[in-house]
């Protein structure tokens, strides 16, 4: 159910930036997801397939761009990258004492949309 | 063509959380978010945070669950203002939502507002409400690992409760462990083991909120 919320935010963020320019159609979408937000990709494409029907995203390619989250060590200062579940330990000096930061981006970082007004018809290499 | 957006996926809730926030603090109110997994004593919070408060703070909740208005009951019972959401089966309560239990609150005849999200340690953490708080609640027999597995949980709390922390020994909960995990993504947070059962750490806590809403009165939250 969390991926439907999400799904409909993507698509409440697109079709008004569509709107703003001309009201063309969608083509792709373009997602930054930090690899520490729960989203599962494939949910998302599910949801979005439906949510979409009859809009001006109806058929859009979703791409979605993964930020990893990167682990500092406090003690040797090693930078490595990190997933779910967490590391406990830095695999350099073995310290407890890590402070991780990014991937917690959650956002629509641009779409693609028809180079003339389609009239709102979904593109046809898609269908 | 490409159309450069950047714009936060779930900015339409925020802008309705930010309204939220709005309406509270032209009440006065101050407003606590509480996340959790399902029974790890979020009603056993509320309820034990209100028997501590000092005498005068104005208390109410709002409850949120997938169906039943068990907790509600639970809490009106003990005399307290309280609103029922049913989410009807989605994870998570919602500014949408909250708004629209707004016109149920007594809110000008409240100082704090407890806001009981859907017990889930995934999805509440993504969606603002408009509280001046974030509270997580971990439980010892959920184990010591949960920053581990869901940080995004614990980047999002302002503060963190250990409860049923007189069960540490029964389950060897290791709360260094815990609290480095917490600490990983969020330096910031205090964490406080409380027990609603034995009232153990409970002073501590609500005197640490009672300092926070005093800060907010005074124009610095």
């Amino acid at each position: 159910m969390h991926e439907l919320a999400v799904t409909q935010g993507i698509l409440d963020v697109v079709i008004e930036a569509a709107q703003r320019n001309g009201g063309r159609h969608i083509t792709a979408i373009d997602l930054v997801i930090g690899d520490l937000s729960s989203i599962v990709d494939d949910s998302v494409q599910f949801y979005f397939d439906l949510l979409s029907k009859s809009t001006l995203a109806e058929g859009a390619t979703l791409r979605f761009r993964r930020q990893a989250a990167t682990a500092t060590c406090a003690d040797c200062q090693h930078q490595f990258t990190v997933g779910v579940p967490l590391v406990t330990t830095c695999p350099q000096c073995g310290s407890v004492r890590l402070h991780i930061s990014g991937g917690r981006d959650f956002y629509v970082e641009s779409i693609e949309v028809n180079d003339e007004d389609s009239g709102g018809a979904a593109d046809p290499q898609r269908q | 063509m490409k159309i450069p957006v950047v714009r936060q996926i779930l900015s339409a809730n925020d802008q309705i959380a930010m309204e939220n926030r709005a309406a509270f603090d032209a009440a006065g109110v101050f407003v606590l978010n509480l996340m959790a997994s399902p029974g790890a004593g979020k009603t056993s919070v509320i309820l034990a945070t209100v028997d501590r408060l000092p005498q005068g703070v104005r208390a109410g909740v709002v409850e949120g669950d997938v169906a039943s208005s068990i907790d509600a009951d639970t809490v009106a019972a003990r005399g307290l203002p309280v609103v029922q959401i049913n989410t009807g089966g989605s994870c998570h309560l919602d500014a949408p939502m909250i708004h629209s239990a707004l016109p149920h609150l007594p809110l000008n005849e409240l100082d704090l507002l407890f806001i009981e999200n859907v017990g889930n340690l995934i999805c509440p953490a993504d969606f603002a409400l408009g509280s001046n708080l974030n509270v997580v609640i971990a439980s010892v027999p959920e184990g010591h690992d949960k920053p581990y597995k869901y940080p995004g949980m614990f980047a999002a709390a302002t503060v963190v409760l250990v409860n049923k922390f007189d069960l540490q020994e029964v389950f060897d909960f290791d709360l260094d462990y815990f609290r480095r995990g917490v600490a990983m993504v969020n330096p910031d947070a205090p964490v406080m083991p409380v027990s609603c059962r034995s009232g153990a750490g409970m002073d501590t806590w609500v005197a640490w909120l009672v300092q926070r809403v005093a800060r907010r009165e005074r124009g610095k939250d």
